[in-house]
């Protein structure tokens, strides 16, 4: 560009772009700004000149000297971007950490395998309209054996091993009991599952003096074996989300007629025939039956109106099969090396 | 009950294979526990009949065998056993044979003599654990034969683990009859004929406890062969069900009651004085039985007594006074039935539980005894010889079980077996069961037969056909039962939400046992009334958990000697609390936390945990409640914790929890590494929380004031807190306290607080002015009440 005016002004805009472009920080180039385009600097000065140019001249000074302050601004402005893009640049590159390395704080326990088949268990009964209740642990022989038709010689009292405190009161030996003590307080239509703890005087390899139960009792107007098949079929494949084969064997127990145990098609081997299975393919995982006269009788409901179902589940077992567990013991030891194993 | 399969298919033999048969018997509740093969796998052992014995020139012990084989020649074998006779028929394992254990037989020399098989006893072949020289056979055991093959050693002993209503299947006769139901086959039972008289002994029996024993059969047999032994076959099929073979009277009752199922006894008629009374024990009556022991009989034990004294313990077990011995010349044999309830509990009640208790407390077919007599007999005199008495049958009928019919109603089976069954149907399973049907117009009625103690009501029978006609047609339907909407309070502390959140905050779930050692339970709570067991385990499971710190300590001390220093973990369940009001189960729940605050990790210096850490996670409990205002942590004392780090937990001035440091005493008696931090929460005082309550949220800004000031050491926080909050207007929102500092630049005895204060209106942006008045108040209130002074 040609100089016109004699001021210098083209040489001072090179000096100043010259400068910018070797600005190697914002706080250098924003000393070239006010060198330049400060209140004292070198163009706004100039500026300030006009007035001593001749008439004639001034509006091409004017002009010449506004041109040359846009164009320092804007090469200011481009580079305060480039400036401000490697500082970031930089600050990024400075900042980069090593994210394998773990996170801090707390690390997360676990509910005990037991608790989470449970959870499990509540849940399905739940999304089927069961409400959960709860009853006592130390029992009294009446809700644990006589009210269920099981009377003081019976030989299936011989098969619950009972802990005992005195004449009447006693560990219950399953959840039976709570069945009997809801049918005692509420009037049918009833639908509860009664989850808990159990105790039998027995310990050894493959038991332990305390486990886990699930109770489930039914009692309506309308309710049939078929009706105890369906909802055992459905709590069964869901809580192993399998399409597992059931079969229906004949049992006894005093408090339902007719009885059955529950086997499962082995969740380990499919049936084929494994150590945990004892080669025969299916694994027995529950007790149920349709509820015995003589138990509507004893709670004041009448058999003939009413029919209802029962089931009682180990929830050990089930929480073995479903985690792979070979040894119940596992379950009280509360070793953490075992407890981390679930979350 | 474990029986031999080839004994059944005596009985009924359906064409299924062994699984099938036994996979058959489960299915019609007659649970197969096991198939085991009569006899391990052996081959080449012949039947052998040893002609000659001569002494072996070099060993004492030794004898030279000539062995006929049925073959050419003879074959010299070596054997070692004292028993060895010349005339003895033996099994012979010949070279080339394989015994059990993968036992080959080769051609040997013992001490320069060859020997060419090998004479075997019972044990070598797999038939019984000891043995007391080689196993002699039967005089007609054919010479040459192959000694499995004629012993029949290729069957299963099949054990089936009968439910205690199916006493009617502690039998081969029982379990057949089940058999042929479910195949439609015909039961072939062996004939049982009366066995004549030869002589006119006998002796008087008097039922003086009618309704315990309404029928007492028994029979005088006498002279029999006390060299006799018990076949072979008899003794095979005793041990394939699991019974040792004694001699000829106690195999042959056993035989029977294998058979028929029913239990007998043999007494030593010489040691009998005058009658038979089945009576009840006087009180205090002493017996020695046949195991051994002296029972001191009760005054409720049926039994057999003879003019004298108790001879047996009816149904249980003989005495050993009058039992069958090798000198036993004249015997009278027993075949009774005991009423269930006269015999159940009874054997249990003195520790024993013998074959006969289990069948009589079960139920024994009150049908069956002179049929059973009459087998025993016929199978004794064909063992022992012997002059028979006629059979002497007492019965009682007025206490003999009657059956009443049962009426069973068409519809009642379709409403509970969830289907319809055509009449037809229902009336053959009832009849192909054995009983006697009549036909009505809305069911039939129904008589069981004698045998099935089971079936006493309706349901009984309608089981009975959903069980024959399999369980597996049975359709799968879903009950329309109403489902009903549980009232469920959304304020009610949800122990669910309360163990999630433990497990986040790093918490372990345990379950221990709600028993206790007693020295644990008297150490974490030594002045509480505990529950014991009247039978534990062991002593160490004997008291009732009081506290669920209990199982949460020995967890701890568990896992510490496993090198797992760092412990934080939680317990749900009841405690066990014995008060004046009686026993109260109140449910509980407790956690430890002991070791590091914070896994070791990189960046973070994590102390040992502390009173602080704990108290966090059990405000964030109480928080649950959304009722946190409502608790207090009141200084308190308990005799597992330390006395100077103990909060008692309270909630409108009643104590629903506690917290604190373990008392050192306590953990070096525990032998745990480290602080152990405790608490417990009462669920029951958390049942109730509160709902969330929307407050507006208020648009103008909050400012923060942070005042440092310097009060008594010995003055709590929660003193300055409420100081504050009195001094305060509703301005105040939020106290933080940020800093708490004792030491340099602070008198010994003084602490300094530091607490940020945020103040904030919900109707204008306050000025300085007006935060001035406010915190000036504060500071004034703070000043007069605790001596508070800014610190410089």
């Amino acid at each position: 560009m040609a100089e016109q005016t004699g001021l210098g002004i083209v040489s001072l805009r090179e000096a100043a772009i010259d400068a910018i472009e070797n600005a190697s920080d914002l706080m250098g180039l924003d000393q070239v700004r006010v060198r330049y385009l400060g209140k004292t600097g070198d163009l706004t000065v100039l500026l300030k000149q006009l007035g001593t140019l001749p008439a004639a001249a001034r509006p091409a000074a004017g002009q010449e000297i506004n041109q040359a302050k846009a164009a320092v601004q804007s090469a200011i402005d481009a580079r305060k971007t480039v400036l401000e893009q490697a500082s970031l640049a930089s600050r990024l590159a400075a900042e980069r950490i090593d994210i394998t390395l773990p996170g801090r704080g707390q690390q997360p326990g676990g509910l005990h395998p037991v608790t989470r088949a449970l959870r499990r268990i509540e849940r399905l009964f739940a999304n089927a309209g069961f409400a959960v209740v709860e009853g006592p642990e130390v029992e009294d022989a009446y809700h644990n054996f006589e009210a269920l038709n099981i009377p003081a010689h019976h030989p299936a009292r011989a098969m619950h091993d009972t802990f005992y405190f005195d004449a009447d009161r006693l560990l219950r030996t399953h959840t039976s009991p709570v069945q009997i003590r809801v049918m005692e307080r509420q009037a049918p239509p009833l639908k509860i599952i009664a989850p808990g703890r159990v105790y039998r005087c027995d310990s050894d390899l493959t038991h332990t003096p305390m486990f886990h139960q699930v109770e489930g009792l039914l009692v309506d107007e309308d309710v049939s074996f078929a009706d105890l098949k369906g909802v055992l079929y459905d709590f069964l494949r869901n809580f192993f989300e399998r399409d597992l084969k059931l079969r229906f064997r004949p049992s006894y127990f005093p408090f339902t007629e007719p009885s059955a145990e529950v086997d499962i098609q082995c969740v380990m081997c499919g049936g084929s025939g494994c150590r945990v299975c004892k080669q025969t393919g299916w694994l027995e995982v529950l007790g149920c039956g349709m509820v015995y006269p003589e138990v509507f009788r004893h709670v004041g409901i009448d058999p003939e109106r009413h029919l209802g179902y029962a089931f009682g589940m180990g929830v050990e077992r089930l929480a073995m099969l479903r985690y792979g567990i070979d040894d119940i013991r596992l379950n009280f030891d509360n070793d953490l090396r075992y407890l981390r194993q679930f979350v | 009950m474990r029986f031999s399969e080839a004994w059944l298919r005596e009985w009924v033999n359906p064409s299924v294979d062994t699984q099938q048969l036994a996979d058959q018997l489960s299915m019609a509740g007659l649970e197969v526990d096991a198939i085991e093969p009569a006899a391990p796998a052996f081959s080449g052992v012949l039947i052998g009949l040893v002609q000659r014995i001569a002494p072996h020139p070099d060993a004492a012990k030794l004898r030279i065998c000539t062995v006929d084989l049925g073959q050419d020649e003879p074959l010299q074998i070596i054997c070692g056993a004292a028993n060895v006779a010349e005339g003895m028929r033996v099994p012979v394992a010949t070279v080339g044979a394989c015994l059990p254990n993968d036992f080959k037989i080769k051609k040997a020399k013992l001490r320069g003599v060859e020997s060419f098989g090998m004479i075997c006893s019972a044990t070598e072949l797999g038939l019984a654990d000891t043995s007391d020289g080689i196993l002699p056979l039967s005089a007609d055991a054919p010479i040459g034969e192959d000694f499995r093959a004629w012993m029949a050693l290729d069957d299963y002993c099949i054990e089936v683990d009968l439910t205690p209503d199916r006493g009617d299947c502690l039998g081969i006769a029982g379990l057949a009859r089940e058999v042929a139901v479910i195949n439609r086959v015909p039961l072939r039972a062996p004939a049982v004929q009366p066995v004549p008289p030869t002589c006119d002994d006998r002796v008087t029996v008097r039922l003086l406890a009618p309704d315990a024993c309404p029928r007492y059969v028994c029979r005088v047999i006498r002279q029999i062969d006390p060299t006799a032994t018990t076949p072979l076959w008899m003794q095979e099929r005793l041990r394939r069900a699991g019974l040792r073979a004694i001699s000829p009277v106690v195999d042959v009752t056993n035989y029977v009651m294998l058979e028929l199922g029913q239990p007998m006894h043999g007494f030593d008629l010489a040691k009998l004085r005058g009658g038979i009374d089945v009576r009840l024990a006087q009180a205090g009556e002493r017996l020695a039985l046949l195991n051994g022991e002296e029972a001191s009989l009760r005054g409720d034990t049926l039994v057999i007594a003879d003019a004298n004294q108790a001879v047996a313990m009816a149904g249980i077990m003989g005495g050993a006074a009058t039992g069958v011995g090798p000198e036993t010349r004249d015997i009278l044999l027993e075949s009774a039935f005991f009423a269930p309830l006269a015999i159940s509990g009874k054997a249990r009640g003195y520790g024993f539980h013998t074959d006969s208790s289990h069948r009589f407390e079960r139920g024994v077919d009150p049908q069956l005894q002179v049929r059973a007599i009459e087998r025993a007999t016929r199978l004794l005199l064909d063992i022992v010889g012997g002059e028979v008495g006629p059979v002497v049958d007492v019965a009682d009928a007025t206490h003999l079980s009657h059956r009443e019919p049962l009426h069973l109603r068409e519809s009642r089976v379709a409403r509970i077996l969830g289907l319809a069954l055509p009449a037809t149907t229902i009336t053959d399973v009832l009849e192909r069961l054995g009983m006697t049907v009549e036909r009505l117009d809305d069911g039939w009625r129904v008589t069981p037969p004698s045998a099935r103690f089971d079936l006493v009501h309706e349901v009984d029978l309608i089981a009975d056909i959903g069980r024959i006609h399999g369980y597996d047609n049975i359709p799968v339907s879903h009950a329309s039962a109403a489902s009903v909407t549980q009232s469920t309070p959304e304020a009610a502390f949800d122990l669910d939400r309360a163990r999630l959140a433990l497990v986040d905050r790093g918490f372990h779930e345990v379950i221990t046992y709600s028993f206790a050692s007693p020295e644990i339970q008297s150490l974490v709570e030594p002045e509480a009334d505990t529950l014991r067991l009247a039978n534990p385990i062991s002593a160490e499971l004997s008291t009732m958990r009081t506290s669920l710190w209990t199982g949460l300590l020995q967890t701890a001390r568990y896992n510490q000697t496993r090198q797992l220093e760092r412990v934080r973990i939680f317990e749900s369940g009841l405690r066990f609390r014995v008060g004046a009001d009686g026993l109260r189960q109140e449910p509980g729940l407790g956690g430890l936390v002991i070791g590091a605050a914070a896994p070791e990790q990189w960046g973070w210096q994590s102390g040992k945990v502390d009173f602080y850490d704990l108290k966090a996670d059990v405000e964030a409990l109480l928080a649950l409640t959304c009722a946190s205002a409502q608790f207090r942590f009141v200084a308190g004392a308990h005799p597992a914790l330390h006395p100077g780090q103990t909060a008692r937990i309270e909630r409108a001035g009643k104590p629903v929890g506690l917290m604190g440091m373990l008392h050192p005493s306590l953990a070096a008696k525990l032998d745990l590494n480290g602080d152990a931090f405790l608490f417990e929460l009462d669920l029951a005082s958390l049942a109730d929380g509160t709902l969330p309550r929307y407050a507006p949220i208020s648009r103008f800004p909050g400012i923060r004031r942070d005042l440092a000031i310097v009060i008594d050491a010995r003055i709590a926080y929660e003193t300055v807190a409420n100081c504050v909050r009195a001094a305060a207007s509703e301005l105040l929102r939020e106290v933080i306290l940020f800093d708490v500092y004792t030491g340099k630049n602070i008198d010994s005895g003084r602490k300094s607080l530091a607490l940020g204060l945020i103040l904030q209106s919900s109707s204008q942006t306050l000025t300085e002015e007006i935060i001035d008045v406010e915190v000036g108040r504060i500071l004034d209130r703070l000043a007069s009440e605790l001596a508070a002074r800014l610190r410089d």
